[in-house]
């Protein structure tokens, strides 16, 4: 089109044979990718790493070892992928070193891939699953995530060689106009939460008269239970830095920001190597692919405030002062860092971006549900099998999403409720599991999309409790700004508190949805206006557990800690053992003058050790709720009639 | 600072411009290097408030947490009043005002640690060290935080000594940890003196 710019996929195809070719020669040996994100690290992934580095030097194998992000299979990590010419890439998971080094024997000496080690294969073949063939790979579809583990997130070759920088060439080929005109075609929605039209805020930045413009990838992902944001960035990088210097180059800004949470230590780490390697490259800087567009990439570190996930609150932090919001509009692509038209998207909204302007919005639209088009990504955790991180087509079923993908529920324990959108969100029972997942269903459910959050609770968690520790979060975290939000949660949080200690007040169930209503309708930012929205599903699908609670002061779930006690039942405690004993932290079990094992209730702190502790075939230790134990009974031990309400794990 | 109910020793109270505070010798020593540091620290950036910010995460990045010195110092080199900084360092949770233990215990207080247990974890911390979260024993060996998800919701609970990660906590495995710490610095404190 315009004379500057179209050179770009020029330059590109370039730099492309390079990168092929190290790909390919990467794959002419053995080629051996462990999982290094924070999930695998926390598993042992290093250890593994260091294991097969040792084991090569020391058996003599020509292979290679790099570090790869992470796949979503959190619930397997430690995980390795090995590439062996003759073999289809198999995938192993749970390991360690004991493993590494078998594997590193059998399989990279002797040619036995080991298959009871095996997770699954990369491609099909005679012997091993791929991972679409487990029940997870019929609900899947991967698009953003479609890369991650299986590069180097640390090597932008890598990233070049599976068509990485294609639609930023194109986006600089096609100009702002087609651009935005393709992003609003696809109808992508913000994925932070809200589910703002991306098109649109784009469209209205780049109309400001103001001509100083920015734009910034919002990685400050602060739910407790979601780490969507941190996978994509610490697996793959350089796709959210494509989306960024596309929507700048759409907006028409010279200057972007990754503003990411200071909690992310690794992704930090890897944005900053990523950037580094795009400014060698010639992808960002002065003259970006040859063409006449120039952009600066910054990377921002947040300070641990959960508000400044809010655009206008990030943007008080990003200008050095305290992340407070404030009323829009005007909206920050009109007025936003500095008082400049601003672009603030999420991680994932911009790593659409590169695959829409590269594949068309059409193609985009193909998948998920007309007014929510594309996939949707979830960290799963919780009581779940299979925890980890997913990618579905919108308008899957919240049910597909647990049961096909998670693998229900992990322990034997029963399917209670499925807590989705974090501190914003809401608990949603069993009944209405069969509702789409897309940002309109979830909402009239009483939930929210939030940023992708889903934990998974079964019938030893108490819905009350869960209400109250999403209202201590958002009320530590509230900025203070707004009265009802400052105040309402804090007094939201007190009768909460007062009913799991078993000393609510009939009136309470009102008071609460009284104040929720105030706190919604007076807060300026979303995370008072969605505050409530914890207390409000768990009265409105779980009401029954708070009557319990308040009524008969008693926690049917076993958590709430002053109305529960251990107890131990005489008639089957196993005299001569002193397992429950020893894992007393505060020495508050005895033996009475039958050699039964007796709990001091003054003493007893709840800790739950001692049910862990207790071996399975007595099973002698319960809960009781209300905490009243049987009186006198600790000298007898032939008791039959055990307590009312318990639970025998 | 110090064990439970203990005031904070008078070098920690902030009293703005002309601090009327006793210091001792080796006080006086540690104020002197605070100052210098976060002199030598801040000479790399511009004056401008948006380094405000990202300064004082590299001043506690340096000394582990951003003493009343140094936020005089901060709002002496970006033009603000203290209060200004003040009023940044405890708006943010990342900052702290006390120094950090020789070993930081971290606990996870994310969704999904909690619903396995992560406050018996926190609370079994507290017994053990005899501090409360967010505080660091007179010894300055342990403190003791509360951190959001650290993301790995598979392994819950979940708690850091330093920078190690460990999964599936119980209270019997808090008092392991404690113990294999002492011991280990005792060790170490016999070896050295040999």
């Amino acid at each position: 089109m315009n004379d500057g710019y179209s050179n770009a996929l020029a330059v590109l195809e370039k730099m492309k044979p390079k990168a092929l070719e190290g790909w390919k020669a990467l794959r002419q040996k053995t080629l051996i990718m462990v999982g290094t994100a924070t999930c695998g690290r926390a598993a042992g992934a290093l250890e593994v790493l260091e294991s097969f580095r040792r084991e090569i030097e020391r058996l003599r194998i020509d292979a290679a070892v790099i570090e790869a992000g992470c796949m979503g299979h959190c619930y397997a990590e430690p995980m390795a992928f090995i590439f062996r010419p003759g073999f289809p890439g198999i995938c192993y998971g749970y390991l360690d070193g004991g493993v590494t080094a078998r594997l590193a024997r059998d399989f990279l000496v002797d040619g036995d891939p080991c298959v009871e080690f095996a997770l699954a294969a990369g491609e099909v073949n005679d012997f091993i699953p791929t991972f679409q063939d487990f029940p997870r790979g019929a609900v899947e579809r991967k698009i953003v995530m479609e890369h991650c583990g299986l590069i180097d997130p640390e090597n932008i070759e890598h990233y070049l060689a599976v068509g990485g920088y294609g639609g930023m060439a194109a986006a600089l080929a096609m100009g702002p106009a087609a651009v935005i005109g393709q992003i609003k075609a696809s109808g992508l929605r913000g994925r932070g939460g809200a589910g703002f039209p991306t098109g649109g805020k784009w469209e209205l930045c780049g109309g400001a008269r103001e001509k100083t413009r920015y734009v910034i990838c919002n990685a400050d992902e602060g739910d407790p239970g979601a780490f969507m944001d941190r996978t994509i960035l610490e697996s793959n990088p350089h796709l959210a830095v494509e989306g960024l210097a596309i929507a700048a180059h759409a907006v028409g800004a010279r200057k972007g920001y990754f503003y990411i949470r200071a909690e992310y230590p690794l992704a930090l780490e890897r944005v900053k190597k990523a950037l580094d390697q795009a400014y060698k490259c010639g992808i960002l800087g002065e003259s970006v692919l040859g063409t006449e567009f120039s952009l600066e990439v910054e990377v921002f570190q947040g300070s641990g405030a959960f508000v400044c996930g809010e655009e206008t609150a990030l943007i008080a932090s990003m200008e050095g002062k305290p992340g407070l919001p404030r009323h829009r509009p005007p909206f920050p692509a009109e007025s936003g860092l500095y008082g400049k038209p601003t672009v603030i998207n999420n991680v994932k909204t911009l790593s659409y971006v590169p695959l829409i302007i590269k594949k068309g919005p059409q193609w985009f639209r193909d998948t998920g549900t007309g007014h929510s088009p594309g996939t949707a990504i979830f960290a799963l955790a919780g009581k779940l099998v299979n925890t980890g991180l997913t990618e579905v087509p919108m308008g899957t079923s919240l049910r597909e999403i647990i049961f096909d993908v998670g693998s229900g529920v992990a322990g034997g324990g029963k399917f209670k409720a499925v807590q989705i959108g974090g501190p914003s969100g809401g608990c949603l029972p069993g009944e209405v599991l069969d509702i789409p997942v897309d940002f309109d269903s979830l909402a009239r459910a009483g939930a929210m999309m939030g940023s992708g959050g889903i934990v998974v609770l079964d019938d030893s968690d108490c819905m009350v409790e869960m209400a109250r520790f999403f209202l201590d979060f958002t009320q530590k975290e509230s900025c203070g700004k707004c009265t009802f939000c400052r105040l309402g949660t804090k007094h939201m949080l007190t009768i909460l508190e007062r009913i799991t200690r078993g000393e609510g007040r009939p009136e309470d169930m009102d008071l609460l949805l009284e104040l929720a209503e105030d706190i919604q309708a007076g807060s300026l930012c979303n995370l008072g206006k969605t505050a409530p929205n914890p207390v409000l599903s768990t009265i409105k699908y779980f009401g029954s557990e708070y009557q319990a609670h308040i009524r008969e002061k008693r926690c049917p779930a076993l958590v709430c800690k002053d109305l529960i006690a251990f107890y131990i039942l005489p008639h089957k405690c196993e005299r001569s053992c002193d397992a429950c004993v020893g894992s007393c932290p505060v020495e508050a079990i005895y033996s009475n003058e039958d050699r039964i094992k007796v709990i001091d209730q003054e003493k007893c702190v709840k800790c739950d050790s001692c049910l862990a502790a207790c071996p399975p075939q007595y099973g002698a230790i319960v809960k009781v709720s209300p905490p009243d134990i049987p009186a006198g009974n600790e000298k007898e031990n032939k008791r039959k009639d055990e307590p009312k309400s318990q639970n025998n794990h | 600072m110090g064990g439970r109910g203990e005031p904070p020793p008078v070098s920690q109270l902030y009293t703005g411009r002309d601090r009327i505070v006793i210091l001792s010798a080796e006080e006086k020593k540690e104020e002197k290097e605070i100052i210098e540091k976060s002199r030598e620290i801040m000479a790399g950036y511009g004056t401008g408030r948006s380094s405000l910010i990202p300064a004082l995460q590299k001043i506690q990045g340096a000394l582990g947490y951003v003493p009343a010195g140094a936020m005089e110092e901060a709002a002496r080199h970006f033009g603000v009043p203290p209060v200004d900084v003040y009023g940044i360092v405890t708006f943010y949770n990342q900052f702290r005002l006390t120094p950090p233990g020789r070993h930081r215990v971290k606990v996870c207080m994310g969704t999904a640690c909690h619903i396995k247990g992560g406050n018996i974890i926190m609370e079994s911390w507290e017994r053990v060290l005899n501090i409360r979260s967010g505080e660091t024993t007179q010894d300055r060996e342990f403190s003791l935080e509360r951190v959001a998800c650290v993301g790995c919701c598979a392994m819950a609970p979940v708690a850091l000594v330093g920078e190690a990660v460990h999964g599936g906590m119980t209270p019997t495995k808090v008092d392991g940890l404690f113990f294999s710490h002492r011991l280990t610095s005792q060790q170490m404190k016999e070896g050295a003196a040999r």
